[in-house]
């Protein structure tokens, strides 16, 4: 099928393109940008004039669900969800029943999303057996089954000589490592930041300690073997601060934000709102201000959604009680649109952020509009006004702080390898 | 309407002497209720020489409206100085109108004890009675229409008003 | 008011009213029936999620003598876990036309959790949840202050003692502040302090002697057993040692300074016997005001017309 867009204004930061074309799709790939093919007879003819139009998004941080908490997701409604949202690459972490440490499980989500026929599934692999911090996983086995990286998620690790032991065989596989920085032991069982808002509503906090210290840590390590390691879901500014300066002098290492650390803080929990309940957890003004400031240095490579539906009753309990995690992938373009209108970050910028960046992260061939790659687009009109509820979520989980938010902006399109794959009622 | 407050005074205290000949009493409780029937207990208690101490009632905590209306934050305590079983107590008021005062006054008393007797006292008798509830020495009967009220200020002077109203804010 | 969740949000003259209100309620100690029909017919859960003779006690005695029917109920905390959700445990017992429930919870925003999924008939009072409130205890302690010394705007109060796991100290502050006191210190060391307190408007002092200079008012905390397990400190001999309250700490306090202890008192740990049972104590009237204020507040969201 030859298909045609007209008229949008095309940002494709990987080919340093951002102007209003076309672009042409033959089948399942990108057959031209900017200047037709030879021959070239349109079978469908798309005019975007006023939309843009991105590289397909690439979510690193997703949650699928499945094996095991289907009472939450499922695999079919969480790649809906997400290309509802534009994004058609994720990448689902191993923390599920069974958690993903043998082949079987990769394959049985491989398996499940090619059935849904929603968008690309990736799969981190868990680095140590159950997520246990005690025995490696069998992660040659696991790299075989098509994994994009190995992370230990938020479980802790039994000391720093097997983190030290697991990093270096993950590379060995040439696996990168995704290293969610936390302390454990000062982390506690908090469950908000360590400052005001927590001393006020009488909640255990989580100090930024608990983050730098793991960071700090880690570094030691990576500067001691070499290992390239990529640091997951940054909440403080000074944990950005140890990186940029630890990749100045010369460490292997990259790191990612999650969206609504870039918006919320610790003072927008109102009233015990289990919505707000996160790890890691909303922090201040200024580590929101510092995040901001800072994401287009080199460091941050990525902006993911961090995606966690959950059912309703894991949030129906006084805030400690309730599980952390907001349901994500619908408010991941719409919160970076609303980055760049408050000029924190450019528009190229800010895509590339979530194509080609965390792409290259993943080590998959996507997040970019060149010819001869698979057709993942993403038309997005920045016109629309919608208001996000819970029933035109379509993720399975409605656990998300920004409900009843008003957006202006909204995904009309998604393709994937050329398919037309989610259409909004907008259009 | 003007009503001479002081010509009811002097009448209610030559009724209530009557009264003790004919309950055969001599040393009567005479308690009033807060506010207007304590002015007017105090005025008896003084003019008719009564050695017992006056006792007062503050019947807050006691009406039928708290559900309608609420707790009154200027609720002040109740004295009763002595123990009542066994005693006729002389209960005053200032305006007996639909007899829900009364009622909660009695339920209080009986609170604090078993009476021999009580004597309702008051110096405004008006129509609109929602329960079986009488005075027997009577200052003065008025009748008055549903929205008019009858209100006594003080304590010096004393004084009766007649209030038209849309509003209940009356319920005794 | 439709529940009475914490200090925090409410106004001076809101905090005076209940004040005035529990003043009402004192002298009916006094009477041969102790009871006023005030809450007849009406039914009061104790939901004691956390175990506690001391305060569901004071709240049964103030239902009873506001003639109001009460329901305990402890509930095991593990039991709810492994089984009925808080959710489910609420419904269960609206399912039995109560009109209020009083709530203990070991998770702080329990009560306000319950508040959001409760019918509008139906009032709840947070008798304490996690490390977030205890207003009904904060009332009687503002009630006992401002009746032992007067006007708000002219004391200074220290509050003594494990402030990070102590509701009654977070209640005691919002109301202070709220009611125009002059100074609130917190005293405590360092491992006792929440972070950014100061932020709550207070001083704080890790020396008692600097504490307690010329306070008109000394509010002790409790500190219990757990806390030397935590690494928070070392013993409850080196804690009286440095933080006590002893007749000479006591002196250097306002000549006229009162003693307050939200009880049960650890004797020698926290306070000594001494200024215990001394003549600036007032710890025994704090339990009997105890009950005349939450009888006050009892009926005020009784009273609620709505």
């Amino acid at each position: 099928m030859k298909l045609e867009i007209n008229n949008a204004h095309i940002v494709d930061p990987a080919n340093q393109l951002n102007k209003v074309t076309n672009l042409y799709v033959n089948n399942q790939t990108i057959a031209a940008v900017d200047k037709s093919p030879e021959d070239w007879h349109a079978d469908e003819v798309i005019d975007a004039k006023g939309c843009y139009l991105f590289p397909g998004l690439v979510d690193i941080a997703t949650r699928l669900r499945e094996p095991g908490h289907e009472h939450k997701a499922t695999i079919a409604s969480e790649t809906y969800a997400a290309i509802s949202g534009g994004i058609t690459s994720v990448a689902c972490l191993p923390d599920t029943d069974p958690t993903i440490d043998t082949p079987a499980e990769v394959e049985l989500i491989q398996q499940r999303a090619q059935s849904a026929g929603h968008c690309n599934v990736y799969v981190i692999g868990a680095l140590t057996t159950n997520l246990e911090g005690n025995m490696l996983s069998e992660m040659a086995a696991l790299k075989q089954a098509g994994v994009v990286g190995v992370s230990n998620v938020l479980h802790p690790m039994a000391n720093n000589l097997v983190q030290r032991r697991a990093m270096e065989y993950a590379s060995s596989q040439n696996l990168t490592l995704f290293y969610h920085p936390m302390d454990h032991d000062l982390a506690a069982n908090g469950c908000v930041h360590e400052g005001m808002f927590a001393t006020r509503a009488g909640l255990a906090g989580i100090p930024t300690a608990a983050e730098t210290a793991a960071v700090g840590s880690c570094l030691a390590m990576i500067e001691q073997t070499g290992i390239r390691v990529h640091f997951c879901r940054l909440s403080t500014q000074r944990a950005l601060q140890m990186l940029e300066r630890a990749k100045f002098d010369g460490a292997p290492i990259s790191a990612d934000v999650c969206a609504h650390q870039l918006f919320l803080s610790d003072h927008d929990i109102i009233g015990f709102d289990s919505n707000y309940h996160v790890i890691p957890p909303l922090r201040s003004h200024t580590d929101i201000a510092g995040l901001r400031h800072r994401l287009s240095s080199d460091i941050i490579v990525s902006v993911c959604s961090d995606h966690q539906p959950h059912e309703r009753d894991a949030k129906l309990a006084p805030f400690a009680s309730t599980e952390a995690g907001i349901s994500a992938l619908e408010t991941l373009l719409p919160l970076a649109m609303q980055l760049v209108k408050d000029e924190v970050i450019s528009l190229v910028n800010m895509i590339s952020l979530m194509t080609h960046m965390p792409a290259d992260l993943l080590n998959i061939k996507a997040g970019t509009l060149t010819p001869g790659h698979n057709a993942d687009l993403c038309l997005y009109n920045p016109n629309i006004e919608w208001r996000l509820t819970p029933e035109n979520m379509h993720s399975r989980g409605k656990n998300t702080p920004f409900l009843n938010r008003t957006f202006k902006g909204k995904v009309t399109h998604t393709f994937v390898s050329g398919k037309l794959v989610y259409q909004s009622q907008y259009d | 309407m003007n009503i001479d407050v002081d010509k009811l005074l002097s009448s209610l205290t030559q009724q209530t002497r009557t009264l003790f000949s004919s309950l055969d009493v001599t040393q009567p409780l005479m308690v009033g209720i807060r506010t207007g029937g304590i002015w007017i207990a105090e005025h008896l208690h003084q003019t008719l020489s009564l050695t017992k101490p006056l006792g007062v009632l503050d019947i807050s905590f006691y009406r039928d409206d708290f559900s309608r209306l609420g707790l009154n934050p200027e609720v002040k305590p109740s004295s009763i100085p002595l123990d009542i079983t066994d005693e006729h107590i002389i209960l005053v008021d200032d305006v007996l109108h639909t007899g829900r005062t009364i009622r909660a006054a009695m339920n209080e008393l009986f609170d604090y004890g078993r009476p021999a007797s009580v004597t309702l006292v008051v110096l405004i008798d008006r129509n609109g009675r929602e329960l079986p509830i009488d005075a027997k020495v009577v200052g003065k009967k008025i009748d008055l229409d549903p929205q008019q009220h009858v209100k006594l200020s003080g304590p010096k002077p004393l004084k009766l008003e007649i209030i038209t109203s849309n509003i209940d804010t009356n319920n005794d | 008011m439709q529940h009475f969740l914490t200090t925090e949000s409410l106004s001076k003259d809101q905090l005076t009213n209940i004040l005035d209100t529990a003043e009402s309620f004192i002298n009916i100690d006094g009477r041969t029936v102790k009871k006023v029909p005030l809450l007849r017919g009406k039914t009061i859960v104790n939901l004691f999620f956390e175990a506690s003779t001391r305060t569901r006690s004071t709240f049964e005695l103030a239902a009873k003598r506001l003639s109001a029917d009460i329901l305990n109920m402890n509930i095991n905390a593990s039991a709810t876990v492994k089984g009925e959700s808080l959710l489910d445990t609420l419904r269960n017992l609206e399912a039995m036309d109560v009109d209020m429930f009083i709530v203990r919870h070991q998770d702080s925003g329990a009560a306000e959790f319950l508040s959001r999924h409760i019918s509008p008939q139906i009032s709840i009072i947070n008798a304490g949840d996690g490390r977030h409130a205890h207003p009904t205890q904060a009332m009687l302690d503002m009630y006992t202050i401002r009746k032992e010394k007067g006007a708000f705007e002219n004391l200074k109060i220290a509050i003594v003692g494990d402030l990070l796991h102590s509701r009654v100290a977070r209640s005691q502050i919002h109301a202070l502040r709220s009611l125009g006191a002059k100074e609130i210190r917190v005293v405590a060391p360092r491992t006792l302090l929440p972070a950014r307190i100061d932020g709550l408007g207070v001083k704080v002092f890790h020396q008692i002697e600097t504490g307690l200079k010329d306070v008109d008012v000394v509010i002790m905390l409790r500190l219990q057993k757990e806390r030397m397990l935590g690494a928070l400190l070392p013993s409850e001999h080196e804690y009286f040692y440095l933080f006590g309250l002893t007749q000479e700490r006591l002196a250097l306090a306002a000549d006229d300074a009162i003693v307050m202890h939200p009880g049960p008192i650890n004797r020698g740990v926290e306070i000594s016997s001494e200024v215990a049972d001394g003549n600036q104590s007032v710890i025994l009237d704090q339990v009997s005001y105890g009950i005349a204020v939450r009888m006050a507040i009892m009926s005020m969201l009784a009273g609620n017309p709505s």
